[in-house]
């Protein structure tokens, strides 16, 4: 590790500005990815900015009827918050499922967001990966990559973001609430779906936030129909791994029919995929497996597995089947 | 820089703390409390588990800075004087340990577990150290050693 100054914010102007000024600083949120990657030296950080004792740490009600996660609030606490449990299920599963209780007790809602790639040659500095070194190629393509993408990958980068709770929010239509350096004393709000990207020519940005933009809060929409929601993550062990394939989804009957779907994946892509063709297909459609498995296979259509991620393609596949089957009451939850 | 935090209940100070140093090294290397175990460093195997505020936590990816002014508690914590908390009395009756390199990890993870789950079920047993890798024991007699600390409590 190279040598660093360590800084406690104590608002959040501070923060944006002192990170804003210097191009080497970064905010620190839980550390568990940060101080991990400074040992790894995949981060060089020369300043670190400690956000978690700013007053974002509580979970609020917002008029009509949503919620406002602070960015600073844990995932144990946010898994563990009633609202969240009974009004969006799919959240508090999602957090359960990811990493361990050592690891959430500290985890934040925004670190966790911005949490990087798990891709293995990114995470070794000694291999050649345009993420972490643009232009110097990609290891994974052709290397170990059975934990890579199958959806909107690029030749320069087939990683995926490893977060379950990035998936569970973007399932949920979620906002995230950022505050930048060039955005005076307001915020703005990026949908949850939007804030990350796919690698296209640039693999080294994750996100569409730029250097000094903090997150400060994820609003919940009221979506009544997330009661009915569940996050369903196949992985090599029962606990404690990173998923192959996740699912995030929600579902409200209308009568005999699908009124509304939501539906996101994870372990296929570099950001969380939301499924709009599988919702386009259902909408309307009866809750039958034939239906489901056809929506699967809508969106599934354009998957590029690499040479080792094949089984991916019915994984998902197989997984949204089954987590749909579940919410509409066709086999036990 | 100066680190203020209280561990095990007494207000300790280390000097010439380097703010990137870990919690854990802290806790090891400076104030003398080698319990808490450093295996990977990376927040994988939970053997450098300890409390901060009353929750576990990984210390090796705490960055010392972030334990200014908290409460910290080890394994070294857990005992009152000579006797043993049922935890690691049941660690040792059950022949829970072999190199006993993830056992302090383990010891504060189920501590945790009981005080907030004091019947746990062996489903909630195994979540709950899930962040607890141990490379010896083959975990039988870990879920042995818990099950009987809450029988015991
Ligand atoms: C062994 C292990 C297993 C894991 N398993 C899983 C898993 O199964 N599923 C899963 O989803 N995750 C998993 N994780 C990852 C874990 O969830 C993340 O490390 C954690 O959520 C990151 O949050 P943090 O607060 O510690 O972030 P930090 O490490 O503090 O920060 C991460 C990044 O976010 C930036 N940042 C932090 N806060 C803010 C903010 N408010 N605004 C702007 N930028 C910010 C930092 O600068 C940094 O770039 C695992 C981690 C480990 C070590
Ligand atoms: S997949 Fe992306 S992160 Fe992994 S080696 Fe290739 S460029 Fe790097
Ligand atoms: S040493 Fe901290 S988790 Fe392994
Ligand atoms: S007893 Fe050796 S690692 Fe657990």
């Amino acid at each position: 590790m190279i040598p660093f100054d360590y800084r406690r914010a104590g608002d959040a102007e501070t923060a944006v500005a002192a990170v804003a000024g210097n191009p080497g600083a970064a905010f620190l949120g839980g550390g568990t990815n940060l101080v991990d990657h400074m040992k790894l030296g995949v981060a060089e950080p020369d300043l670190l900015v400690d956000v978690t004792r700013l007053p974002f740490d509580s979970v609020d009600p917002l008029p009509g009827g949503g919620l406002r996660i602070g960015a600073g609030v844990r995932n144990s606490d946010l898994a563990a918050d009633e609202r969240v449990r009974t009004r969006y299920p799919v959240l508090a599963e999602a957090l359960l499922s990811g990493a361990s209780g050592q690891l959430r007790n500290l985890a934040t809602t925004g670190g966790n967001l911005l949490q990087r790639t798990r891709c293995g040659y990114f995470q070794d500095v000694t291999t050649p990966c345009n993420k972490r070194r643009p232009g110097e190629g990609c290891s994974a393509r052709e290397g170990y990559h059975r934990y890579h993408a199958i959806l909107g990958a690029s030749p320069h980068c087939v990683a995926v973001h490893p977060s379950d709770l990035a998936v569970a929010l973007t399932a949920l239509d979620a906002v995230v609430r950022v505050r930048g350096p060039r955005d005076g004393h307001g915020e703005r709000a990026i949908p949850a779906a939007e804030l990350h990207r796919l690698p296209g020519e640039h693999p080294e940005w994750d996100t569409v936030l730029g250097h000094g933009d903090l997150i400060t809060a994820v609003d919940l929409p009221p979506l009544p129909m997330a009661a009915r929601s569940r996050y369903r993550k196949v992985r090599d062990r029962a606990s404690y791994a990173f998923a192959l394939v996740s699912v995030a989804a929600a579902v409200e009957l209308t009568g005999d029919v699908i009124g509304d779907v939501r539906i996101a994946l994870g372990g296929v892509a570099h950001k969380p995929w939301r499924a709009t063709l599988a919702e386009a297909a259902l909408r309307g459609r009866p809750p039958d497996r034939a239906e489901f498995r056809a929506a699967a296979e809508a969106e599934l259509a354009d998957a590029q597995p690499l040479r080792d991620n094949r089984f991916k393609v019915p994984m998902a596949r197989n997984t949204i089947v089954s987590v749909l089957a579940g919410l509409t009451g066709e086999e036990p939850r | 820089m100066r680190l203020n935090v209280t561990v095990n209940g007494r207000p300790r100070q280390a000097d010439d703390v380097w703010p990137g140093e870990s919690l854990l090294y802290v806790l090891r290397e400076r104030l003398g409390l080698p319990g808490s175990k450093n295996a990977c460093e990376q927040g994988e195997c939970g053997s450098c588990t300890v409390y901060l505020d009353d929750v576990p936590v990984c210390s090796c990816l705490v960055a010392a800075g972030q334990a200014e002014g908290r409460q910290v508690r080890t394994v070294e914590g857990l005992a009152e004087g000579d006797r043993l908390d049922p935890v690691q009395q049941s660690f040792v009756d059950a022949g829970a340990v072999q190199c006993g390199f993830c056992t302090p990890g383990l010891v504060v993870a189920a501590h945790d577990l009981l005080r907030r789950t004091p019947r746990p079920s062996d489903e909630e047993i195994r979540e709950a150290l899930a962040g607890n890798l141990c490379r010896c024991t083959g975990y039988e007699k870990i879920l042995d050693a818990v099950r009987t600390a809450a029988d015991a409590s």
